[in-house]
């Protein structure tokens, strides 16, 4: 269909999830949109083949996962350089917790395989339903449902489980043993 | 009274769960399959604030100019001619 005003703004709309979908996937901000713009171009040279109707951030979701697919061979590299700089500012910044939280979630986010992660995110963030995100991924649905399974169990092991270790029971058991013995 | 008859009926079948699950258990080690529901909620919470935290950013001008700079019929065409490549710039002046 042609570009109209409406269709217009609704691209538009789109931009924000699309561009934290870029991050999630990228890990990185400036990489994400480029990948945002290319996209929109993308989107905007092929919006004869958009199907009035039909779910429109699913169809510039499918774009975008499709650009970063093609390309991310060439950028990781470059997104592991960024990584490493990253892990450097956050050794100054220490007192950070929250903040510290939230990147040690990016992190584990990051740990997980591509397929899982995009899956998680798509269902778990970008709110699209199982179905959709079959349809973005270009995969079956019960694929989706196993892929978001092995991420939440991934990242669980990676933050909760290891964590729940070193600040659980023993550490209680050693305060307790510790006051009542000083 | 009535609560006290459903629990009584969700006490029975809870019993039976549970000689279920400890026979189960006698059975086989305890495994890491099922995800605690907490974890679970935790994961969501976490993975939506990253997300929403890009989001309420909106739209970055550079965008809301990329699609006004293209959305006139000279754009059309550029468009069409320049939308396969990486070409991200405007010969035009």
């Amino acid at each position: 269909m042609p570009l109209t005003d409406s269709l217009r703004d609704d691209i538009l709309a789109a931009v924000p999830s699309l561009r934290a979908f870029a991050i999630s996937l990228s890990g990185n901000s400036d990489r994400a949109d480029d990948l945002v713009q290319e996209t929109l171009l993308r989107a905007l040279a092929n919006i004869d083949s958009f199907q009035p109707g039909s779910n429109l951030p699913a169809w510039l979701f499918t774009i975008l996962r499709n650009l970063f697919r093609s390309d991310y061979r060439k950028r990781r590299r470059e997104v592991e350089d960024a990584e490493g700089n990253y892990a450097k500012t956050l050794k100054t910044h220490p007192s950070q917790g929250a903040h510290l939280e939230f990147e040690e979630f990016r992190a584990a986010l990051e740990k997980l395989p591509q397929d899982q992660r995009e899956a998680l995110i798509l269902v778990g963030a970008s709110g699209f339903s199982y179905e959709d995100a079959a349809a973005i991924c270009g995969c079956a649905v019960g694929t989706i449902k196993s892929r978001v399974n092995r991420a939440r169990s991934k990242l669980a092991a990676l933050l909760y489980v290891e964590g729940a270790e070193d600040f659980g029971p023993d550490e209680t058991v050693r305060a307790v043993i510790g006051g009542s013995g000083g | 009274m009535k609560l006290q008859g459903l629990n009584s009926r969700g006490n029975v079948e809870k019993v039976m769960k549970d000689v279920k699950s400890q026979a189960s258990k006698n059975a086989a080690p305890r495994k890491p399959g099922g995800l605690n529901a907490e974890i679970q909620s935790r994961i969501g919470h976490q993975l939506r604030a990253m997300y929403d935290d890009v989001v309420r950013q909106g739209v970055p001008d550079r965008f809301t100019d990329l699609i006004r700079k293209l959305d006139g019929p000279t754009a059309q065409s550029h468009v069409e001619n320049g939308g396969g490549s990486n070409d991200q710039n405007d010969g035009r002046e």
